[in-house]
């Protein structure tokens, strides 16, 4: 925070007025009426998003494409939506909810099955595909997906405003709606299934001792389905509750970089449920109050991505300081005989 | 489409990836796994720009962009190597981090055009037919990109220091046991791999757009890690590599821009693919081929995983 | 009497919370062999390498043929005539031999000419080696001449070898030892670093001996028994196990046919393996390290599956079962690698009881893990065998290797195994808790298991194996009974396939 003062001080601002501005503010503002809400509907999807890739992290594979398994979600769920438009059964929501989970997952399967059957990196991978959904996202709302009554104005009907497909603030004045509630929820559930849970020890294991999680019997294949489908379906649901409700349309511009903000949360949250959900919030807060700054201090808008970047960075680096710290007391415990060659790399320890 | 100019055109539009995949094919070799080019690209393209168009000299902005990439990366060598980190979150960090500093320096850049990077024809050569135009032609960072390669490759097959270097890639406990200076050689490294990717950057802003545009790098950082895995970690292949994407890309611009029509005819009728369709897949090829690329060297039967270096991506504790 | 070249004199060095090395002091001659001996942990890795300038001592000085000596890097060590054959971790599999040796040497000659005196010291000293060969192809020998003809090529005046013959055939050893006494005529100073005793007997003309960091004695190995110094070593008398004899039971494993290419980069692949054991039977399968112990196994834990034929337990085709299937079945296994393979360092002791318990001991329901019953079978098993830890919450890297090992073994072993199988279940353990760890084996077989011993420990493997076989490049030799066989005839067991070696020795 103090580098963050540091680094609104040297674009001309007052850094304390800057960090007021966007941490005080949306929450006790002139405007928080407003404000408020927003940081629920801003932090739904970055929780969801983070909480899903946090399984992955934790067992070593790495799903960076989030980004446009939420995208995905949206357009098959839209399409779903879309294709009994302008019907009014009470069945449409669910089912556009399954479709955008099921789009998201089989996007995600992609980079999963090719890392499973030929080994492929899935960093990669999931990351082109990131910028073919953008091309698939730009071609639905010009094409399929578009408005016929639209006037050739590129972008979807209107989601929210269609009372079958709307997913509206269940109470007022919170933001809160369905993906918020199915966030809170997959927080809960994530935590149960790291606690409690044999999938969440395995994908513990197979993340801290990839060899010990073979012995044990975990099946590493199975795993990356499991991690990815995981990831990509909760990445889909994301992208469909936003297209149902705080964007409202299929658009060009739909994608605001959730899935990518979603890996600091995910990190900044130390992969832990609690700790993405505190970190979504946070994240959530610098997004609104970056806003605020840019209207009210003429603060541009990429300072606050630079920001959230250096957030990641001082996390990364008090981790390790942290980890230090709790290595030199297990030492203490070590009988001391034997400390010498097990801990040096070159030593008679193989 | 004159094939001679298609050529001339791919040694350019395959520039940027090839000088990020060649620092990055360094880095790798030194074991450590980057996944900051992008960002780093990025970055290079700003303060590239800035400083091009500051001493109003595309040349000098070169030199801006190799310092700021090298600055980035010594902030990931720095989390890396002294504190440890994970060097994939590092990366990525590095790389959202990047794509911020970049945003934010090039607010006030928009609109403006990047000085003039001048052609350098080499005497004599350039006359040559065919292959003059092909290859003599070009500006002094399609040189530099070349002679990069070569130098690469010389360095690591033949030199003192790149034996070292790939020493400590393949085994960093082994290096250090032999008394090699394992973070050392590393920061030197991943410092070349952060200018290498700098420049990268820059010839986009400075020489192919040529103005400053957000998102300018555009996953070419991706791509270019992508090369290093085709390349199986050798910078002549890489070339070739560089050269295919660069061939994919410029391919890919210039048949939307000329309306071809992808179709086929059957028994007198012609099927045509339908305009939508044809641009979105044109705006995926680079992408689509890469994860081709990508599945067709891994599944080669663990012949990737074997030019892998031993250590890439694994920290190094020196011997406590 | 000999010069003397290097003289160490009150060396102390201390880590956080441990003495590695306590005012030690002796003389290494010129012109002869000096062992250094102490068990795992006596503080010989600090000492030598504090010797080749990896680590600083705190206290202390050392001089080398009367001068000054402290090197603040190896490269010092290197440039003052020291240098060091490393047991492990100094080799670059990827590399060519020439390369490695290039990355051992100050100011290397190009490549050619070094290629050329590579052949040519190789030939001098009987070690034969191609300069162009990758590294990572070489057998474990062959590696050693690596680095032995690194450090020739030096001109070395004081020569540091660490645990050389762990890795080594009989009859490799032997041609080592013909290599070490000619280098000791031409006046080299040898600082010979091992445990094993009958060795240092045939070698050294003068012993150091290390325990907790001290030197506790000095002595001319010629002139002490073997049993004198193991004393000396630790520190007390040692319990020899006692084999009961074993009942012929019916088959409970067998194996057939095993063929199968190793999952790793330069491993070794299984060709035809074929055995079977009993019930109260233990089989020993020796070899050196390399040779196809990890992936034999791999192939039993399930970790790496077979054909369904080529492994029956109980007469039951198992090959294709993964390793929880197997475990539930009655097949157990304990790997080498304690840290990170048979636990998970960064787990509880809780985590890792439950990381094989899981099924055997009920230990989860609907995949919702009972952690109190993990913990119940933690504390079991560190009551039972004497596991020192402040409790089973403790992570499992903070136990020492003589502790963890105890309680991998005894994770197995309390699970009621029908098989066992363990692959070097002493190594790097204390002498007390080896002997524990191969009482508890042996109990097991005389409860009526059947059980497999894999290790390089050819003492072990005598005193606890009824039957015993070798492993060489991936094939394993015909079992025979252990009772009555020569250290001639094992080691022919053991080089199968080192045929001009063996030549060589007659």
């Amino acid at each position: 925070m103090v580098a963050g003062g540091l680094l609104f001080a040297a674009l001309g601002k007052d850094p304390f007025v800057a960090i007021r501005t966007i941490f005080w503010d949306p929450l006790f503002g002139d405007f928080a009426s407003y404000t408020r809400p927003q940081l629920l509907i801003k932090a739904g999807p970055l929780i969801l998003i983070a909480t899903g890739l946090s399984f992955g992290f934790r067992a070593g594979i790495w799903n960076i494409g989030a980004e446009g398994q939420y995208v995905l979600g949206a357009i098959t769920g839209a399409a779903v939506g879309l294709a009994v438009y302008p019907s009014e059964s009470r069945l449409i929501f669910p089912l556009m909810v399954v479709a955008g989970a099921l789009g998201g997952f089989a996007w995600a399967m992609i980079p999963a099955l090719l890392k499973v059957r030929f080994g492929t990196n899935e960093i990669l991978v999931s990351l082109m595909l990131v910028y073919v959904a953008t091309n698939l996202l730009a071609w639905a709302a010009l094409g399929p997906l578009q408005n016929p009554e639209g006037r050739g104005f590129p972008g979807s009907r209107n989601l929210s405003q269609w009372s079958a497909s709307a997913n509206p603030e269940l109470i007022a004045g919170t933001g809160m709606h369905w993906g918020v509630v199915t966030a809170f929820a997959a927080v809960i559930a994530a935590y149960v299934l790291l606690a409690r849970h044999s999938f969440g020890f395995n994908v513990r294991l197979a993340g801290q001792a990839p060899r010990a999680a073979a012995f044990a019997g975990v099946n590493p294949s199975r795993l990356v389905v499991a991690c990815m489908g995981l990831s990509g379906a909760l990445a889909g649901v994301a992208g469909l509750f936003e297209v149902t409700g705080p964007a409202g349309q299929i658009s060009i511009d739909f994608n605001v970089g959730y899935g990518f903000t979603a890996i600091i949360v995910a990190f900044l949250g130390r992969l832990h449920p609690i700790g993405i959900l505190l970190a979504g919030l946070l994240m959530a807060l610098t997004y609104i109050g970056g806003e605020i700054a840019q209207t009210q201090l003429g603060l541009p808008a990429a300072a606050i991505q630079m920001f959230q970047g250096m957030l990641l960075f001082f996390l990364l680096a008090m981790d390790l300081l942290v980890q230090f710290r709790l290595r030199w007391k297990a030492r203490a415990i070590e009988v001391p005989r034997t400390v010498i060659p097990q801990a040096s790399p070159a030593g008679e320890a193989r | 489409m004159d094939p001679i100019l298609l050529l001339a055109s791919l040694m350019v539009a395959s520039t940027p990836i090839l000088l990020a995949s060649l620092g990055e094919l360094v880095v790798e070799r030194s074991g450590v796994l980057n996944l900051g080019v992008e960002g780093m690209m990025i970055t290079g393209a700003i303060t590239g720009f800035a400083a091009g168009v500051a001493t109003n000299s595309a040349l000098l902005g070169f030199v801006g962009a190799a310092a700021g990439g090298a600055a980035l990366s010594l902030l990931f060598a720095v989390l890396v190597l002294w504190l440890r980190s994970n060097q994939v979150a590092t990366g990525l960090a590095l790389t959202l981090f990047g794509l911020g500093v970049a945003a934010l320096v090039g607010q006030s850049y928009n609109g403006i055009r990047a000085p003039a990077m001048p052609d350098f024809r080499i005497p004599l050569l350039a006359d040559i037919p065919v292959l003059g135009p092909i290859l003599f032609r070009h500006d002094l960072v399609v040189y530099l990109g070349l002679a990069l390669v070569a130098g690469v490759w010389w360095f690591l097959n033949r030199s003192r220091a790149g034996l070292t270097l790939r020493a400590v890639g393949e085994n960093h406990d082994a290096a250090h046991a032999l008394g090699y200076k394992v973070l050392r050689l590393r920061l030197l490294a991943i410092l070349f791999g952060g200018a290498c990717a700098g420049l990268g950057g820059a010839y986009l802003s400075l020489v192919r757009v040529p103005q400053w545009t957000e998102g300018v790098t555009a996953g070419a950082g991706w791509i270019a890690l992508a090369i290093v895995v085709f390349a199986s970690w050798r910078p002549l292949r890489l070339l070739l590599g560089a050269w295919l994407f660069g061939g994919i890309s410029y391919l890919q611009l210039n048949l939307q821009a000329a309306d071809v029509r992808l179709g086929f005819s059957l028994f007198g009728s012609r099927w045509e693919l339908p305009a939508d369709l044809q641009t979105l897949l044109f705006a995926s090829a680079p992408y689509l081929v890469t994860i081709l690329v990508l599945v067709l060297i891994s599944s080669g039967k663990g012949r990737a995983a074997l030019a892998a270096p031993g250590s890439l991506g694994q920290p190094f504790h020196a011997s406590r | 009497m000999k010069d003397v070249l290097l003289a160490i004199r009150g060396l102390t060095k201390t880590y956080p919370g441990v003495v590695a090395n306590s005012d030690v002091s002796f003389d290494v001659k010129a012109g002869s062999v000096h062992a250094l001996l102490g068990e795992n942990g006596a503080g010989k890795s600090t000492l030598v390498k504090t010797i080749y300038g990896l680590v600083r001592p705190d206290a202390g000085s050392m001089t080398l043929a009367g001068q000054p000596y402290a090197p603040a890097e190896p490269r010092a060590a290197r440039a003052a005539g020291v240098a060091m054959v490393f047991q492990h971790f100094s080799l670059f599999d990827a590399l060519s031999v020439a390369e490695n040796i290039a990355l051992g040497m100050e100011g290397p000659p190009p490549m050619r000419d070094l290629a050329a005196r590579i052949t040519q010291v190789s030939r001098d000293y009987g070690l034969p080696l191609d300069p162009h060969r990758t590294v990572g192809d070489l057998s474990a020998g062959e590696r050693q001449r690596v680095e032995i003809i690194r450090c020739l090529l030096q001109s070395p005046r004081l020569l540091i070898m660490d645990e050389p013959t762990s890795v080594l055939t009989p009859q490799e050893v032997e041609i080592l030892f013909r290599t070490l006494r000619r280098l000791r005529e031409e006046g080299l100073a040898i600082l010979y670093i091992s445990h094993k005793l009958e060795e240092i007997r045939a070698l050294c003309e003068e012993a150091t001996i290390l325990r907790l960091g001290k030197v506790v004695a000095t002595c001319d190995p010629r002139a002490t028994s073997a049993r004198q110094m193991a004393e000396m070593m630790v520190g007390g008398t040692l319990r020899i196990p006692t084999r009961a004899p074993s009942p012929g039971g019916e088959t409970a494993l067998e194996v057939q046919g095993l063929s199968a290419s190793s999952p790793r980069l330069h491993g070794t692949s299984l060709k035809g393996v074929t055995f079977s054991v009993s019930k109260g039977e233990v089989l020993g399968i020796g070899g050196v390290a390399g040779n196809g112990q990890d992936e034999l196994l791999l192939a039993l834990s399930g970790e790496m599956r077979v054909a369904p034929g080529m492994v029956r337990l109980k007469g039951e085709p198992i090959g294709r079962c993964r390793p929880s299937d197997r475990r539930a079945r009655g097949l157990l296994c304990a790997p080498e690698e304690r840290n990170g393979h048979a636990s998970a360092p960064d787990m509880s002791l809780i985590e890792n009881a439950f990381l094989t318990g899981k099924v055997r001991e009920g230990l989860a329901r609907n995949g919702f893990v009972s952690w109190a019953g993990a913990r119940d079978f933690a504390e079991r098993i560190i009551k039972d065998f004497d596991v020192r830890t402040p409790g089973p919450q403790v992570a499992a890297r903070a136990l020492s290797g003589g502790n963890l090992q105890k309680f991998v073994i005894g994770r197995e072993i309390l699970q009621r195994p029908e098989v066992l199988v363990v692959n070097q279940p002493t190594w790097g353990v204390d002498a007390a808790a080896a002997a524990a760890i191969r009482q508890a084996l042996l109990d097991l077989a005389a409860n009526g298991a059947a059980v497999v011993v894999v290790s390089q420990d050819l003492d072990e493997l005598m005193e606890i194996s009824d039957r015993f076989a070798a492993l060489n490049e991936g094939r394993l030799s015909a079992a025979r009974p252990a009772r009555g066989l020569t250290v001639e005839e094992i080691g022919l067991m053991l080089g199968g396939a080192h045929g001009m070696e063996v030549a060589h020795v007659h």
